[in-house]
């Protein structure tokens, strides 16, 4: 199994953990991901309310270098997945667009074909049968007794036209995934909601709000953990947790976790592999329901 | 036999709302609405909710099926059944519960009517019709489409926490006119939709685009009008000036510079606003997860300032 990677803004920075287990996670799988080092930025939608056909001259860019690979597309982020996603249908569903588009990038040597790469995100080529089978074959440590509970990110799932992930209102990916490395998926009503990050700097105390309203549901529904598939959703869950205790005046704690952490935990790697220490909110509970590595 | 499991309330009654069942078999080719029909007319007639057209035009016979906001006669009966050969039926989320799985729309007309849902112009209607090329109808073809059945406002995130959000409908609605070609007061509009409450307070969920009957897919509509907002140089507002941060950095290495867009969102002058993010930085630099001081460019970032440039932006 070979990708493009394309690893997006955020787990070069704010949450460079993601990028480090990604890593570790494609290693113990025998994945081979080849970083895209020329691709911009997917814009998160946001580069899209500037223009919309910049936005995609973008992204269509960042297909043609995936295609010139040879290569499908892996993105490791809900959002990055989601905006993509987008674009490819803008492009798709009309020929005099992509034209345009094409034209524009032809002057930097690109051209998108539209048919010779496709995108996926990292939760997607895990829940393929060979994703599956890649799992359960070079599993060291199963994750027996850890409860956790998926936070999927909106742009996975919605809009379900753009996404070929499964039903957008009662997935099973992330759970099924979580089931083959051992690990007890805990299934509550908020898994399929929305962090609130996009809004953290218009709306604060909405977006912590929403924040909070999941994790409280996770926890009551008896969740170790949150494992997220979007470092964004990471962000707004670890990294504001402790303003979230303060906005709802309630002690609470969780740790989240990005995906590719919980994977590689369960493929062998230590918790200081994936720089478990490096979040905000402790993962010393789930450091200490890991059994050995068999 | 299916079980409905249907969310009923009566304050007249019992002040506390609570499910009841009924068995029914699901006629051949019925939609979900039928069976409600059937269940009211031979089980139990004071069993309330709003149906009118029964061809997903009227808008009425929102309700949450299963967790999510639905037209009911526009869906198949059997399609609706879950695992448990039961079909939950509750009122829509958002609105307060009148009877059953009626509604208070009120506060959804309220918003739907703070965004000023006429053509405004400055000059006297002409003799004839104001008319429109095709291409500009096609700017607002999609936000015509809204039948105001409220699926969308039942299933928005952010309307779940904070009840001055315009929510999905009403900015929809706004499009229709932001965009429409004959509306002679674009920058009003967007000046008074980019308030707080407005376009910025949508956090991109898709949940509307998921749940409207219709291609009116409200967040597609709400990213029109914050394109227009930024074009009318509406940009003193947190929402406006993430955009402009976030296409600069953009621009200027090919990715996001974290370090830039939180300071520049809130506005380098807004003293209140960069104190409050004195906390989140501390924490983050506490556990290096501020990200490298100095920005790492893209390779080839010269072919995406081409494509900026070529593009005006
Ligand atoms: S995309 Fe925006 S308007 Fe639509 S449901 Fe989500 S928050 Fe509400
Ligand atoms: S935008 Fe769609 S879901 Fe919302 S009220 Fe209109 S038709 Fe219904
Ligand atoms: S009854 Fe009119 S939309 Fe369903």
């Amino acid at each position: 199994m070979k990708f493009a990677l394309f690893t997006g803004c955020v787990s070069q920075g704010a949450t460079r953990e993601l990028m480090v287990s990604t890593k570790k996670a494609a290693e113990g799988l025998g994945i081979e991901f080849v970083e895209m080092k020329s691709a911009a930025c997917c814009g998160a939608g946001v580069v899209g309310e500037k223009s919309p056909m910049l936005a995609d001259a973008l992204n269509a860019r960042t297909f043609a270098i995936a295609e010139k690979q040879g290569l499908d597309l892996v993105t490791i982020c809900s959002t990055c997945q989601g905006v993509l996603k987008k674009t490819e249908c803008n492009l798709k569903s009309d020929p005099e667009y992509m034209k345009k588009i094409n034209h524009i990038l032809s002057e930097g040597g690109h051209q998108y074909d539209g048919e010779k790469s496709r995108i996926k995100h990292f939760a997607n080529i895990l829940a393929t049968d060979e994703g599956m089978k890649r799992l359960r074959e070079r599993i060291k440590r199963p994750l027996t007794g850890l409860k956790v509970a998926a936070f999927y990110g909106c742009y996975v799932l919605r809009p379900s036209k753009l996404s070929d992930f499964d039903n957008p209102d009662n997935p099973t990916g992330m759970e099924d995934i979580f089931a083959a490395l051992g690990a007890t998926p805990v299934y509550y009503e908020s898994r399929t909601k929305c962090c609130g990050f996009p809004i953290v700097m218009m709306n604060k105390k909405a977006s912590l709000d929403m924040a909070g309203n999941a994790l409280v549901d996770a926890i009551e529904s008896g969740a170790d953990c949150v494992v997220t598939g979007c470092p964004l959703c990471h962000l707004n869950l670890d990294s504001y947790q402790p303003e979230i205790e303060k906005l709802l005046e309630k002690k609470y704690h969780i740790p989240i976790l990005h995906l590719p952490q919980l994977v590689a935990l369960a493929l062998g790697y230590s918790p200081k592999d994936l720089d478990m220490d490096k979040h905000i909110v402790s993962t010393l509970n789930v450091k200490r329901k890991l059994q050995p590595v068999g | 036999m299916t079980t409905f499991r249907i969310k009923r309330y009566n304050p007249e009654k019992q002040p506390e709302p609570y499910y009841e069942d009924f068995q029914l078999d699901i006629p051949d080719g019925s939609t979900l609405l039928d069976c409600i029909n059937l269940i009211k007319w031979k089980q139990d007639g004071s069993l309330t909710y709003r149906m009118s057209c029964r061809s997903a035009i009227c808008g009425s016979c929102g309700m949450k099926v299963n967790g999510r906001a639905i037209l009911a006669c526009q869906r198949q009966a059997v399609s609706q059944v879950d695992k448990d050969d039961t079909v939950t039926i509750e009122p829509l989320g958002n609105m307060q519960p009148i009877k059953d799985l009626v509604v208070d729309f009120e506060p959804f007309w309220e918003k739907v009517h703070k965004v000023k849902p006429y053509l405004q112009t400055n000059e006297q209607p002409p003799e004839k019709e104001r008319q429109q090329a095709p291409e500009q109808f096609r700017l607002i073809d999609d936000s015509s489409t809204c039948i105001m059945c409220g699926n969308c406002y039942s299933d928005c995130n952010v309307l779940e926490v904070d009840d001055n959000f315009l929510g999905p409908a009403a900015l929809a609605k706004a499009q229709r006119f932001v965009s429409d070609s004959r509306d002679e007061k674009t920058l009003e509009r967007v000046t008074e939709l980019s308030e707080p409450g407005g376009i910025w307070d949508c956090t991109h969920c898709g949940e509307c685009v998921e749940r409207c009957p219709k291609p009116a897919e409200p967040f597609y509509r709400i990213k029109e009008i914050m394109t227009v907002a930024l074009e009318q140089g509406v940009h003193n507002n947190n929402g406006a000036r993430h955009a402009l941060s976030f296409a600069n950095s953009v621009k200027a290495s090919g990715r996001l510079n974290e370090n830039r867009i939180p300071v520049e969102s809130v506005g380098i002058f807004n003293i209140k606003g960069l104190m409050d993010l004195i906390p989140i930085g501390i924490r983050m630099l506490l556990k290096r997860k501020i990200p490298p001081i100095f920005h790492k460019s893209i390779d080839d970032v010269k072919d995406v300032k081409r494509i900026f440039k070529e593009l005006g932006q």
